[in-house]
């Protein structure tokens, strides 16, 4: 086990600038999760820390060595695919014991290291089978058999479950994190799905576009997002963002654009005259009140009411643990709590709420 | 070649035709389909085939219809130090051409498989041997070759490595070293072209993981390259081995079998005896004893090409 640090780390294809300083210190035993939408560079970061693609700048420090221009084999890293790249041609047991031949390790010692992995990821039955006779989330386990009988210092995943259906998804998840747990390994999970990174990291890490965001612990980023950026990626539904601007008068009211006023958070008479948005989640939005809704759209799921309509002229979803019957087109009284609510500078997009 | 034997499954409902029962069912209409395919099999493959083999037994030479005579031919060769020697060359021409062929084809593809500058231009360059017609090449060569005026002669004295020129085609070991060295120069482009789209369809994962596994770049071959490779290499070698086996454009530009009879192969000595020897019987009756060696090199091919374990089961 290990820690990583990524210092000011770019990386250009060409003169394509994929990744343009990125910095992350991750600590020994953590899960930290790249989360971020598709092409923002989270693979090629990934593939940096395992050696596969060369760093054009900056550093790359695992445990106390400098990596930068270490090849992959002696980095001490085992890295999990999104499509698993299993040895086709070698039975489960080969696949997951092949570093460990290469090492030249005794087979009885193999043997030894492979039975207890095997076992913890309920592959014992399946030890003679080739990959091809394997199922998708069989296949799964033994790309991270493969992983965990090397006993490296960092594990890298990359998208591990996107080729998995749902419902396997979230057991796998819980699998994860339960492996995890066990082994204490420096994990760095890659993954664009909120979701996971949400319910499993102990850090997060939302890169867009070849930078960091935001870094955090998931309810950090959930309860405070930094930016506009991080506000509308994490959480699901999405964070809800009305334009406007503060009440010159009375800096407790926020006016949107088509007029409405809602409560302004406290303590930010500052941004008075500026162009803001504002943020207020799904579930920040409370039954009974002085705002109206015109229902759009009603989903109940049982547990709770997830409803869409319209504010103004901007479109809102709210969830409530109420059941609401309502008819598309009815108005519905809602309140905002004003602690609940974010606001963000239009231009930059910064975050103006502590 | 398997075709689906399966039960015809048309239920034989009362009062329909034989016709439509014949229609209805998979085998009646497999049956059907495959006509066509079979008349020309049997025209132009079975016919010519068969006629050879029945020529080997009789002892027709040009001009003059031939009786059965039985294994007479056979019996003929079995005497015959020049069809001995003709096959000792031939397997030896087969064996050495195709392992050098290997050799140098998949060396060639992992070349062109790297990251090199002008990589299609290479790529394409590699098929040159292989599209020029073989006479073009043959007679390239032939003069390459040339006891007196050769190319290879020449730049070796002027380094001073030897005094005289080499007798390339007089001699009989040179003649078949030089005839062996032509086949490989022209076999190899189909070799590695072959390889090179095999290398392809490796997932370039599957070099990463192994180089994370811990895997020089030598075990990366030996462990993942050859073993994913072998199912193409069976069917690119089994093509070679027959192409090789069954020259004969080559050898008669170059020697025509000469120097005393040295690079006679099987099909040159039987065109040989059959055409200006004007023995039919004869040269057919060579031209069948090929025929278990082929299948021989089939026999061995078709295990060889068997889907391994790894490869059955279900699709990704
Ligand atoms: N080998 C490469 N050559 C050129 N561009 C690349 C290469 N690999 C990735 N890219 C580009 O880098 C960007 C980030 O890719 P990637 O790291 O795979 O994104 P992510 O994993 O976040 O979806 C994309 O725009 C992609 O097109
Ligand atoms: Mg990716």
């Amino acid at each position: 086990m290990a820690s990583v640090e990524i210092d000011d780390v770019r990386k250009s294809f060409g003169n394509h600038p994929v990744i343009k300083g990125v910095s992350v210190a991750i600590e020994d035993g953590e899960f930290v999760i790249l989360v971020g939408p598709s092409g923002c560079g989270k693979s090629t970061l990934l593939r940096m820390l395992a050696g596969l693609e060369h760093i054009s700048s900056g550093e790359i420090r695992i445990g106390d060595r400098v990596v930068n221009d270490l090849p992959p084999k002696e980095r001490d890293i085992a890295m999990v695919f999104q499509n698993y790249a299993l040895y086709p041609h070698m039975t489960v047991a080969d696949n997951m014991s092949f570093s460990l031949m290469l090492a030249g390790v005794p087979k009885a010692q193999i043997q030894e290291r492979v039975k207890p992995a095997a076992e913890i990821l309920g592959l014992s039955s399946l030890l003679e089978r080739y990959p091809r006779q394997l199922s998708g989330g069989q296949r799964q386990r033994v790309a991270m058999g493969r992983a965990i009988v090397r006993d490296p210092q960092v594990f890298l995943f990359d998208e591990p479950l996107s080729n998995l259906d749902a419902k396997l998804r979230v057991s796998m998840r819980t699998e994860i994190k339960n492996l995890h747990q066990r082994l204490t390994t420096t994990t760095v999970y890659v993954t664009h799905d909120q979701i996971e990174a949400m319910t499993m990291a102990d850090k997060i890490v939302v890169m867009h576009d070849g930078i960091v965001e935001q870094i955090g612990a998931p309810l950090d980023l959930y309860d405070k997002p930094a930016n506009l950026f991080v506000a509308g990626f994490i959480g699901s539904p999405a964070m809800n963002m009305l334009s406007g601007k503060l009440d010159e008068a009375d800096p407790s009211r926020f006016v949107t654009g088509d007029g409405i006023v809602l409560p302004a958070p406290p303590g930010i008479a500052s941004a008075r005259g500026k162009e803001l948005v504002y943020g207020i989640r799904p579930e920040g939005v409370s039954l009974g009140g002085t705002v109206d809704l015109k229902v759009q759209v009603i989903e109940p799921t049982g547990s709770e009411s997830q409803i869409v309509a319209l504010l103004g002229k901007t479109q809102v979803t709210c969830v409530f643990r109420e059941r609401v019957m309502l008819q598309p087109g009815e108005i519905l009284n809602v309140s905002i709590d004003p602690r609940a609510a974010h606001l963000f500078d239009a231009k930059s997009g910064m975050r103006l709420t502590d | 070649m398997s075709t689906t034997m399966e039960n015809g499954k048309a239920a034989p409902r009362p009062g329909t035709s034989m016709l439509m029962r014949l229609t209805e069912s998979r085998n009646g209409l497999g049956l059907f389909f495959m006509l066509p395919a079979a008349a020309f099999l049997l025209c132009f493959l079975t016919y010519p085939l068969g006629l050879g083999v029945w020529l080997g037994f009789t002892d027709t030479s040009i001009g003059r219809p031939g009786v059965f005579i039985g294994l007479e031919n056979y019996q003929w060769l079995w005497d015959d130090s020049v069809f001995w020697m003709s096959v000792f060359n031939t397997l030896l021409y087969t064996f050495v051409a195709s392992v050098l062929k290997f050799v140098l084809g998949l060396w060639l593809a992992l070349v062109l498989n790297e990251h090199l500058p002008f990589k299609n231009f290479f790529r394409a360059i590699i098929l040159l041997p292989w599209v020029v017609p073989t006479v073009l090449s043959a007679l390239a060569f032939w003069w390459i070759f040339d006891s007196q005026f050769s190319i290879i002669s020449f730049v070796l004295m002027e380094w001073g490595w030897i005094d005289r020129p080499i007798n390339f085609l007089g001699d009989p070991n040179n003649a078949r070293a030089s005839v062996i060295a032509a086949n490989v120069w022209r076999g190899i482009p189909f070799v590695a072209i072959c390889l090179l789209a095999g290398l392809q369809t490796i997932p370039q994962s599957l070099h990463e993981a192994a180089a994370l596994d811990g895997a020089s770049s030598w075990q990366r071959f030996r462990h993942v390259t050859l073993p994913l490779l072998t199912p193409i290499i069976a069917v690119v070698m089994t093509f070679s081995v027959l192409f090789t086996f069954t020259d004969f454009q080559l050898i008669y530009v170059l020697t025509r079998g000469g120097p005393v009879n040295a690079t006679h192969l099987m099909a040159t000595l039987s065109f040989q005896r059959a055409i200006p020897g004007g023995q039919l019987g004869e040269g057919a009756a060579i031209a069948v004893a090929m025929i278990p060696f082929l299948l021989g090199a089939i026999l061995f091919s078709f295990f060889g090409l068997q889907r391994r374990k790894w490869q059955q089961g279900g699709a990704d």
